[in-house]
């Protein structure tokens, strides 16, 4: 039975099917609502599990390393700056194979501050060894969480994973979510069997240093690990899926078998780019969405697969490239037109930045560029276009 | 045990790196740092057991006899045994290796 | 002369090694000797998390590691918080049966970089949530494991590559940071300074920090050869006349009680101290008067403390 719910609420309520055990978190916009609801469950006993008030974000997945280390399943919850400032510590989360899973309320970075929604905070870390997970609505991410924690602990994966939901936009809107049964829940998702933990009965030395003897073999066997968790994400989408009858894959298609056009994006914009496509169907004109569920690692051969016969790729981005040539998911989409030999047009797109409103209209009038856009040396100064900006 | 670090293959290493042999760091022998060695005088040698105490390496023990020595393969030979041994039973002398 | 109890140290102090032969630590490292003492005390039911620095960087380059403990290195400046985590892991884990329900005593170590400079924010948080836990600050004054760079906890006066002595500067122009009352400020039940020059005095000390009911700060003064560039045998020497000098006074704050463990009183004069170290032999009389005045200022304040109830 639907339930109708704020989303960050929602995915606390994720975490307590989870049987989290251990949070350590510290509070920001507009990650607050998570983290509130979550100290409050755990206050009142709803949820047995360990609170960590820490007093940064630094410390906060410091601590999850611990708890995580110490063999208590894992859950923290952050946004923008606060990402940032662990930024040096999530990569030694991945390395160290721990997995925590967290849940990033996306917001733009300062300066200048902005607490309103964009993908600056979570692009800046992508490449920090975790697998990164995007979702369109509340439902996603109730059910994201409860997947998350699947791979994570997968001993053919054991790292850890990243739930982006667009702060506020998503974050804080109620939405009808169906919640699973905790007895379903507790069968889809046992009991954290860690492999190493810090105890005394079986002693072990974890986050030793490398030489460059060592360093390359280290790092080569993390991004196997990476790679290869591929596959095992798959199907425990697949399998969860089945078991609760909502269908998840790590890409999903929206009107595109007969669209020679389609936009690439993650997360909530893709409603809108939804709304877009079915006016432009009115028109006769047919568009197609690729909604990127799994970002890290990055499904290249799948979604190669899909834009083979394509004729226009619009990519959708929502960080600035800083210099850069493209936004990020942009460059991953180029990277793979170029090694699956795939002739398509390829556009890029920056929209939404910091809670800027991006409107169905705005999609529209992007399809309608694009499907104009002659062949050729392009006289733009830049390889994107920024939609919206005022000049 | 570990083997030299240049002979491992990526997928030879623990998941997350982690190390279960404790202790491991006996492997490496630092007495080679050494220029000079600890001798005992067990004459003067009253087995107190302070050289034991102070020494940072853990490279001193006690025989059966109840007197002690440097155990050769890890002395650094930095000294501090000799310079604090109060009876003056320990001395540093050249090590001709 | 020694008291008969301390004459047959392996009598009295346990003989396992926690931290083994064939690490890398510099000769004469009163650091590793000092965590060489306190690690016997803490013994095997003991989980360590410890600080980028000099003991983390001479005991696990991969594959070997010198310890014998469940031990994890994670970064520099977190090794509070990440023994937060720990504790409160271990403490959900037990409640809820899935790991045997036995005392494990956590222990952070970090540096006085890690501690007084970058780590001193994620130790604030860890003291003030009351983890049951114990943190260690080797304090060695400066920055050694990257090259004798100054920290707040470099002595005045102190010549080091980022306070070099010249035609303009005296070294580092600062007093050091009082580390043992920031962590007395978070009104924890055990605070202490200890020196492995007088390991009973510091055994004893870890003894009571592993007791104590809530978390417990040890200050470890550790006498680095390298840095303070002195002959690598007068690493315990040096120690000894930081203590005699009232330099570093060994203390205890047990629930807020002070207590002086060791009173080297009279006092020799600081000088004693300083001449034979490399680190400080650009000093004037001017600034060895100085550093007495201080030095004579915080003994007497610390006697004060101590002779409150």
């Amino acid at each position: 039975m639907k339930k109708g719910i704020e989303v960050s609420i929602a995915a606390s309520e994720a975490a307590k099917l989870a049987r989290v055990e251990a949070i350590a978190a510290y509070p920001i916009t507009p990650q607050t609502h998570i983290v509130e609801h979550l100290s409050d469950i755990v206050a009142n006993g709803e949820l047995d599990a360990v609170y960590v008030t820490v007093e940064s974000e630094h410390s906060a997945m410091s601590a999850c390393i611990g708890t995580s280390a110490a063999g208590a399943r894992t859950f923290t919850s952050t946004s923008a700056q606060g990402l940032e400032l662990m930024h040096e510590i999530l990569f030694i989360a991945s390395a160290l194979r721990l997995p925590i899973v967290m849940a990033v309320a996306n917001r733009a970075l300062s300066a200048p501050l902005s607490i309103w929604n964009d993908h600056s905070d979570v692009m800046a870390a992508r490449d920090c060894g975790w697998i990164q997970l995007f979702c369109e609505n509340g439902q996603e991410v109730v059910d994201t969480i409860i997947m998350a924690f699947r791979i994570a602990e997968d001993h053919r994966v054991l790292l850890p994973v990243m739930v982006n939901l667009d702060g506020f936009q998503l974050s804080h809107v109620v939405e009808p979510i169906d919640f699973p049964d905790q007895k379903d829940v507790d069968k889809f998702l046992p009991d954290y069997k860690p492999l190493y933990t810090l105890h005394p009965d079986r002693p072990l030395t974890m986050g030793a240093y490398a030489t460059p003897e060592l360093y390359t073999e280290a790092k080569f066997a993390q991004e196997q690990a990476i790679i290869n968790s591929l596959p095992v994400i798959k199907e425990i989408l697949s399998e969860y899926s089945k078991k609760f009858k909502r269908k998840y894959n790590i890409l999903e298609t929206y009107n595109f078998e007969k669209s020679d056009t389609v936009f690439i994006a993650m997360g909530s914009v893709n409603e809108n780019i939804m709304t877009a496509i079915d006016t432009l169907k009115k028109d006769k004109k047919s568009c197609g969405l690729v909604k990127v569920r799994l970002f890290r690692p990055f499904p290249d051969a799948e979604l190669a697969a899909l834009l083979e016969k394509k004729k226009n790729v619009i990519v959708i981005d929502r960080a600035m490239p800083a210099g850069g040539m493209n936004g990020p998911v942009y460059n991953e989409v180029a990277a793979l037109l170029r090694r699956y030999n795939i002739k398509a047009n390829l556009f890029n797109y920056i929209v939404g930045l910091g809670g800027r409103d991006v409107l169905p209209e705005d999609f529209i009038s992007v399809y309608d560029e694009v499907v104009k856009a002659k062949k050729g040396k392009s006289k733009e100064k830049t390889n994107y276009k920024v939609i919206g900006v005022r000049a | 045990m570990p083997k030299p670090m240049e002979e491992y293959k990526w997928h030879e290493l623990r998941i997350g790196c982690v190390i279960e042999e404790v202790g491991s760091a006996r492997e490496y022998k630092t007495g080679g740092w050494r220029s000079m060695k600890p001798v005992w005088d067990e004459s003067r040698c009253i087995k107190c057991g302070l050289c034991w105490l102070y020494c940072p390496d853990a490279a001193i023990y006690q025989k059966e006899d109840g007197f002690f020595t440097a155990d050769l393969d890890y002395c650094k030979g930095c000294g501090i045994c000799a310079h604090e041994c109060w009876p003056k039973a320990i001395k540093m002398v050249e090590d001709e290796k | 002369m020694l008291p008969n109890i301390e004459i047959y140290a392996p009598n009295v102090v346990p003989k396992e090694e926690f931290v083994v032969s064939g690490h890398r630590a510099c000769q004469g490292c009163a650091e590793v000797l000092a965590l060489r003492h306190a690690l016997k005390i803490f013994g095997k039911d003991t989980i360590i998390a410890m600080a980028t620095g000099c003991m983390e960087i001479i005991s696990t380059p991969l594959p070997t590691t010198a310890w014998t403990q469940p031990w994890i290195h994670v970064a520099f400046e977190n090794a509070a918080a990440v023994a937060s985590g720990i504790e409160a892991g271990l403490r959900i884990l037990r409640k809820k049966g899935k790991i045997p329900d036995k005392d494990i005593h956590i222990v952070a170590i970090g540096g006085d970089g890690g501690t007084a400079d970058i780590g001193l924010q994620a130790l604030s948080g860890a003291l003030e949530r009351y983890h049951k836990f114990t943190y260690i600050c080797v304090d060695n004054e400066a920055y050694m494991n990257t090259g004798i760079q100054r920290s707040s906890s470099t002595p005045y006066g102190a010549s080091t590559t980022t306070s070099p002595a010249g035609k303009v500067s005296i070294g580092q122009q600062t007093w050091k940071k009082d580390m043992v009352k920031i962590a007395a400020a978070h009104n924890i039940p055990y605070v202490a300074t200890a020196c492995p020059s007088y390991p009973f005095d510091l055994i004893e000390k870890v003894k009571q920090a592993k007791m104590a009911n809530g978390p417990s700060y040890l200050h470890f003064l550790s006498v680095c050869p390298t840095g303070w560039r002195i002959p690598s045998e007068a690493a315990i020497k040096y120690g000894r006349l930081a203590v005699e000098t009232g330099i570093f006074p060994l203390y205890e704050i047990k629930d807020g009680k002070y207590r002086i463990t060791y009173n080297p009183e009279p006092l020799r004069p600081v000088k004693d101290y300083l001449k034979g170290q490399g680190r400080f032999r650009h000093l004037t009389d001017e600034h060895i008067e100085y550093i007495q005045k201080r030095t004579n200022e915080h003994w007497e304040e610390i006697k004060k403390l101590a002779s409150l109830k």
